[in-house]
């Protein structure tokens, strides 16, 4: 069954009227995009700082009303941009998780809220859900009565966690859940992650800008460029044979233990400028493959080998 | 308690609240006080001067009892003044919260109409309010009131709109919460210390403003006593007999200056940005207190020798770095790797003298650069060769730019400060630098503040600026966490030219494995202060002999792995005020034995190679 269904879902932020004038056409943060999310999937969402990834979340969530195109949850149109609506069955993991909780609350109103909120639920009751939870997320009851600031980083996530699962949600967001975490805590709260998700039957949304991270959790990998999809594909294909030069040029540039250093993209290239979008291909400029036809006309997503699918006109065959 | 403790330690705060309290207690008290009528006329006895028969503070121009009238007066004005900032703080505030929260038009319109109160002069304003309702203590109240709104409402709009763009209001959202909800519960207990704060500094200008209108005429009508009237009936007779606006004059005085001395206790007390000492000027070097024997020099370029440096906060002694030995000779690259908390940072700052002092403090050991000892130097001897001889490149580069100045007049800077030469030469070696770090259209970009740069832009100015006097030494502190990883390999291809063309010697500070197997020549691995592992970087990452250093590595998801469930270390770094004895890793180690917890560990093994473990992996 389909979890979620993005259609040509878009974002653009109007740019302030000067003056004189007409006003500028605005930035187009994500450009029509469609996905499709399997109940149960982990759908990795890939890409560098300014791809679109952020606005794309706060978009699923129902943060920010999209400029075009549709959601859909278990088949379930989501038209209008009440966060409590969506709140039910779709919730959010922060990426930076003390500034997720509020300073001058305990724990346990914070987790309390979404059942209070979405679900009206009785004292009674709530007390039983949050002992549930805890448990699920391997904290100790008695954390509940403390304030956010007492906590480690990884702690502070797990409680970003139990409150996203309070919502009981069908689909979580992680909107780079373990960027801020070092490395060991981190791979305690991706494992924590994993053991959920087989536990409540979750579907994960995990933004991450870590090919590492985002390969090892993920079942799929969408790898995104300046607010377009670029490369979509099984995780443990797209890195090793990519079809899209920029998804190549990612995985070239993460270092690897044992590969020796080398810079993977000529001197000098230049990312491309949102107020002034180039017409065609946005990786154009940065590509060693461009052609004419890659800086005139923007290439639709096609399909490549079996399960892959990448837009460009000049892919690398694998 | 803390807050009290806090504000008494404030000696002038506590002296106005000394005032101040025993003012309150007079006027709570004056109607059981055996006082004449405050309104009793006696033409008689007009003008009587202070300590005369029954008029302990004399007589004004009717021969009313002064002293009684001064604490009937002072009760008026008090509650005036304080009625008037708690309303003036709650619809300011209310106003304020609504336009900061919402945001956009709703933002607009209520702040352009607290601009055009705030454009009149207040006293006008408060004149016509006044005017318009007619004179009149509870129209005074209004009018003061009046005034103050718009001061109240710009504050609370300001912090308000940092807090409305925090994550845990869009969580509260994702909560189910309503608007009305997230104002009272999210934004408002966050932003009512701002508002006390705001009260305790404003309400003496209030009593202030309104005895003004009294005075004037416009408050309290005769025979009624408050401060302003008094001072305004006296007013008449002020050369003739200065006593009767001398006493409301003196109270007014007491009353602002206790209540101001107290608002700023209580701003210093409360204020969280105070608390952390933010505000206190660091000094230009670390303190050292050095104990113990000062090591003896070695023929390496930069030389870290037992350094211990910490941090005493109050009763407690953080030892954020306790006895790190490191080294670099010239054109050689070493990684230091740790996860936060592990004292990398506090070592590479230690070397310059840049900890922040209060509370850091250099308790022992040895930096020696070229030989001679960087500890305890004097701040010239470390100005001199902080950024020419050794230079420090730090994560966020956003922050380490001066946002007001282009960035070809920092680096030029950079170079004038240690060199004499002429601003047009600086330009020039500024261009070129940035041609060196490969900034394209380095003529026009020499020109740039940083906001007008990406990230990986703003990095390579910080990396420009670094070179720009060729120093010996780089210390790198996390150059490329905060860029995207097409950015990051730039950046270290780029040092790794710079390294091979000009010998730098470079420090680099990660917690990535993969940076430090691509650029380093050996690594020391960091957890709690301490170095727990050193080698040439291939054989470390090899062959790991620390069970930290093993655990760590087999965390780092590695690209190329596939699906898969990572490893992780239970448990958390210990605090470094509460280390535990013996090993430091014990409490979270698979191998640990009961020696490990009581025995001092020492760093030992064969060069090139040593390890802090009693039971290491693999053989050294």
């Amino acid at each position: 069954m389909t979890a979620l269904t993005v259609e040509n879902l878009a974002k653009t932020f109007p740019l302030k009227k000067p003056l004189f004038g007409p006003a500028p056409p605005g930035v187009r943060a994500v450009r029509p995009m469609s996905f499709a999310v399997e109940t149960g999937e982990t759908l990795g969402v890939v890409g560098e700082s300014g791809c679109g990834k952020s606005t794309l979340a706060r978009m699923l969530v129902g943060l920010l009303e999209p400029s075009e195109g549709a959601i859909q949850i278990e088949g379930k149109a989501l038209d209008n941009a009440d966060p409590a609506e969506f709140g039910k069955l779709i919730q959010y993991v922060f990426q930076d998780p003390i500034s997720s909780l509020n300073p001058r609350k305990t724990i346990r109103q914070i987790i309390e809220a979404p059942l209070k909120r979405l679900y009206n639920m009785p004292k009674s009751e709530r007390e039983a859900r949050i002992s549930e939870i805890f448990a699920s997320v391997n904290l100790r009851e008695e954390f509940l009565e403390r304030y956010p600031h007492e906590f480690s980083g990884g702690q502070a996530q797990r409680i970003g966690i139990a409150r996203a699962l309070a919502a009981s949600p069908r689909i979580v967001i992680l909107d780079e859940p373990v960027s801020a975490l070092d490395v060991s805590v981190q791979a305690q709260v991706l494992n924590l992650l994993a053991d959920l998700k087989a536990q409540f039957g979750l579907t994960y949304l995990f933004i991450t800008h870590d090919l590492a991270v985002v390969e090892a959790v993920s079942d799929r990998i969408i790898v995104l460029y300046f607010g377009s999809v670029v490369e979509i594909g099984k995780a443990e294909n797209i890195f090793a044979t990519p079809r899209h030069p920029y998804t190549k040029l990612l995985a070239d540039s993460a270092p690897v233990v044992g590969r020796p250093l080398s810079a993977p993209e000529q001197k000098g290239s230049e990312l491309p400028d949102p107020l002034n979008p180039p017409p065609g291909c946005a990786f154009a400029g940065r590509c060693p493959r461009a052609t004419d036809l890659c800086r005139a006309k923007v290439p639709a997503l096609k399909q490549m080998g079996e399960d892959q699918l990448a837009a460009c006109h000049h892919p690398i065959e694998g | 308690m803390t807050f009290l403790r806090l504000l008494f330690r404030n000696r002038l705060a506590a002296m106005g609240a000394v005032v101040l309290v025993a003012i309150l207690i007079l006027v709570l008290i004056t109607p059981l006080l055996p006082l004449q009528n405050p309104d009793t006329t006696a033409t008689a006895d007009r003008f009587q001067k202070p300590f005369s028969d029954g008029h302990l503070l004399g007589t004004d121009h009717l021969g009313r009892d002064l002293l009684s009238r001064l604490l009937h007066g002072t009760r008026l004005s008090l509650a005036v003044g304080i009625a008037a900032a708690v309303i003036a703080a709650t619809i300011g505030s209310a106003i304020g919260i609504v336009a900061g929260y919402f945001g956009g038009r709703i933002d607009n319109v209520i702040m352009r109409v607290v601009d055009m109160l705030m454009a009149f002069p207040y006293i006008l304003l408060a004149l016509a309010i006044v005017a318009a309702l007619g004179p009149g203590l509870m129209n005074a109240l209004i009018a003061v009131a009046a005034v103050n709104v718009p001061f109240f409402a710009r504050n609370i709009r300001g912090i308000t709109v940092g807090l409305a763009g925090r994550e845990f209001i869009d969580a509260a959202r994702l909560a189910g919460m309503g608007h009305t909800r997230i104002i009272l519960t999210e934004l408002l207990p966050n932003v009512l210390p701002v508002i006390i704060i705001a009260m305790s500094t404003t309400v003496g200008w209030m009593i202030l403003e309104t005895a003004g209108l009294s005075f004037l005429g416009l408050g309290s009508q005769p025979p009624q006593a408050d401060l302003g009237s008094m001072l305004g009936e006296a007013r008449s007779a002020l050369i003739s007999h200065p006593h009767t606006s001398v006493v409301p004059g003196i109270m007014i005085f007491l009353i602002v200056m206790s209540i101001n001395l107290l608002g700023d206790g209580v701003r210093d007390a409360l204020d969280p940005r105070l608390r952390s000492g933010a505000l206190s000027r660091p000094l230009p070097t670390t303190l050292v207190d050095r104990q113990g024997d000062i090591p003896a020099a070695t023929d390496d370029l930069l030389a870290i020798q037992n350094l211990q440096t910490q941090f005493h906060v109050g009763k407690r002694i953080y030892r954020a770095v306790g006895g790190v030995s490191l080294a670099v000779k010239p054109g050689e690259c070493l990684g230091v790797i740790g996860e936060s908390g592990s004292g990398k940072s506090v070592t590479a700052l230690s070397v310059m003298g840049l900890v922040a002092s209060p509370p850091g403090v250099i308790t022992g050991g040895a930096v020696r650069f070229q030989g001679h000892d960087l500890i305890g130097a004097r701040y010239e001897t470390l100005r001199q060769k902080r950024g020419d001889r050794v230079a420090y490149i730090f994560q966020d580069p956003l922050s380490t730019l001066h946002p007001l100045y282009r960035v070809g007049r920092q680096l030029a800077e950079a170079i004038q400060s240690h060199h004499k030469v002429s601003s047009a030469e600086a330009r020039t070696r500024a261009i070129s630098l940035l041609k060196d770090v490969r900034i394209p259209n380095a003529e026009s970009r020499v020109d740039n503040y940083p906001h007008e740069m990406s990230g990986g832009m703003r990095q390579r100015v910080g990396i420009a600026m670094a070179l720009a006097n060729e120093p010996d030494v780089i210390i790198a502190d996390e150059p490329t966490t905060a860029l995207d990883v097409t950015v990051q390999a730039q950046i270290l291809s780029l040092l790794y030219d710079l390294r091979r063309d000009r010998g730098l010697a470079i420090i680099f500070i990660t917690h990535d494995f993969g940076v430090v197997a691509q650029l380093c020549d050996r690594v020391a691995v960091m957890y709690a202060g301490r170095i727990v592992e050193e080698g040439p970087t291939d054989a470390v990452l090899e062959a790991p002999a620390h069970p930290y250093t093993k655990r760590l590595i087999a965390c780092v998801p590695e690209l190329g792995g596939g699906r898969r469930a990572l490893a992780a270390i239970p448990g958390l770094p210990p605090v470094v005020d509460d280390l535990p004895p013996g090993c430091a890793f014990a409490p979270r180690c698979a191998k640990v034995q009961d020696a490990c917890r009581t025995q001092e560990v020492t760093l030992a093994g064969a060069a090139p190679r040593a390890v802090r473990c009693l039971f290491p992996e693999e053989a050294l």
